[in-house]
């Protein structure tokens, strides 16, 4: 290798490894998500929270809060379904869902029965978002069946899509879902597993 | 499928930060990341899936830098020497300022080549493509201008101002 070839890639190597601090791209990317939420181009905003129940993932649209994801579903995946679904344009922009963590908060502290926050239905459509729109009125420590809920939104054979529609509650915690279990009073299921269901119900003293 | 706009954020954020402190300087270049990472975002829905995006946003990282360094010869700013008031953090390691002065005294074409080659990551034809001119003439450019920090860089070292 010859001196010319030797300096070339001294000065590059200084170049690349000339790495900004985590302090200089941590205020970058603060100042980018105001900016981006400034100029209306922040579709969907994100943020992991640590709760007794483990880590949660929300999101939110300038609508409302749009999901909350338990860790076992997988945050990267659950993030690249709404990037497929609602929008590309997502940034971890933790500051729109300030109100949001700090309801959870609440709820985990046992200070909070009932969460006052905008959502964001826009993950489900049809029967399903019907249901989901109504488990709210299901009340803190109550717990009911898929086919009492069924017989309430008007449809007292469509158990089976109750079931689905709970499984697929793209706001659970918030949209309790938990609260319904089967007639038998078997808990049912769970997409943050039957654990966290049995958790949350004990929280709020149900069973 | 394409990934969620945070994820190019966290691939490609310290990547475009040192292009763009290339091509502009420290005290301009968190102003041309913004500019870049916004302008970016706003197109992003629109990029072909199977794009490179470290070359798409270099190309933006050069046009938004290009509208700072117009700025910067408009009110004279410039000088080849680092501006005094620097960005909040500005640059952080000791032995990096005779690094930042000699890309300074580099004319912007040789500065701009270097970056977006050695830091950007693009081959020359790429090069060419933003700067104008001959995949040749943007190799020569860059091979100028590391030569030319070269002696800058080496005069430093003798001073004992880096390793």
């Amino acid at each position: 290798m010859n001196k010319e070839t030797t300096a070339e890639m001294k000065i590059s190597n200084v170049l690349a490894f000339t790495i900004p601090s985590n302090e200089v791209m941590a205020w970058l990317h603060d100042r980018l998500e105001s900016s981006a939420d400034e100029r209306g181009i922040l579709d969907v905003a994100y943020k992991t929270i640590d709760t007794p129940v483990g880590s949660l993932l929300l999101a939110a649209t300038k609508k409302g809060l749009l999901r909350v994801a338990f860790q076992v579903e997988g945050f990267d995946e659950v993030l690249e379904l709404l990037a497929r679904k609602v929008s590309q344009r997502i940034l971890k922009a933790p500051k729109r869902l300030d109100t949001a963590a700090f309801e959870i908060d609440e709820y985990f502290a046992r200070t909070r029965t009932r969460f006052d926050l905008p959502l964001d239905f826009s993950l489900s459509s049809g029967f399903r978002q019907v249901v989901q729109r109504h488990l709210p009125n299901i009340a803190y420590g109550q717990t009911t069946s898929y086919q009492h809920v069924a017989a309430l939104v008007g449809n007292p054979r469509a158990v089976r899509a109750v079931g689905t529609a709970c499984a697929k509650n793209p706001l659970p915690i918030v949209v309790p879902c938990h609260r319904v279990l089967r007639s038998d009073g078997g808990l049912g299921g769970y997409a943050g597993g039957l654990a966290v269901k049995s958790a949350l119900l004990q929280l709020e003293n149900a069973r | 499928m394409k990934k969620p706009f945070e994820n190019i954020v966290a691939d490609h954020a310290a990547a475009v930060l040192r292009v763009c402190r290339t091509v502009v300087g420290v005290h301009d270049a968190d102003d041309a990341w913004s500019e870049t990472f916004i302008s970016a975002m706003r197109a992003y829905p629109d990029l072909p899936e199977d794009a490179n995006v470290e070359a798409w946003l270099v190309t933006i990282a050069h046009r938004k830098a290009i509208d700072v360094i117009r700025t910067q010869n408009r009110t004279a700013v410039r000088s080849g020497e680092l501006p005094e008031t620097a960005a909040p953090f500005g640059h952080q390691r000791t032995g990096d300022d005779e690094l930042w002065v000699s890309l300074r005294s580099l004319p912007d074409k040789q500065r701009q080549a270097v970056a977006y080659h050695y830091l950007g990551g693009l081959p020359y034809v790429e090069v060419a493509s933003i700067l104008g001119g001959t995949t040749e003439a943007a190799r020569r450019a860059a091979a100028d201008g590391i030569k030319s920090m070269r002696r800058t860089f080496t005069e430093m070292k003798a001073k004992g101002m880096s390793k």
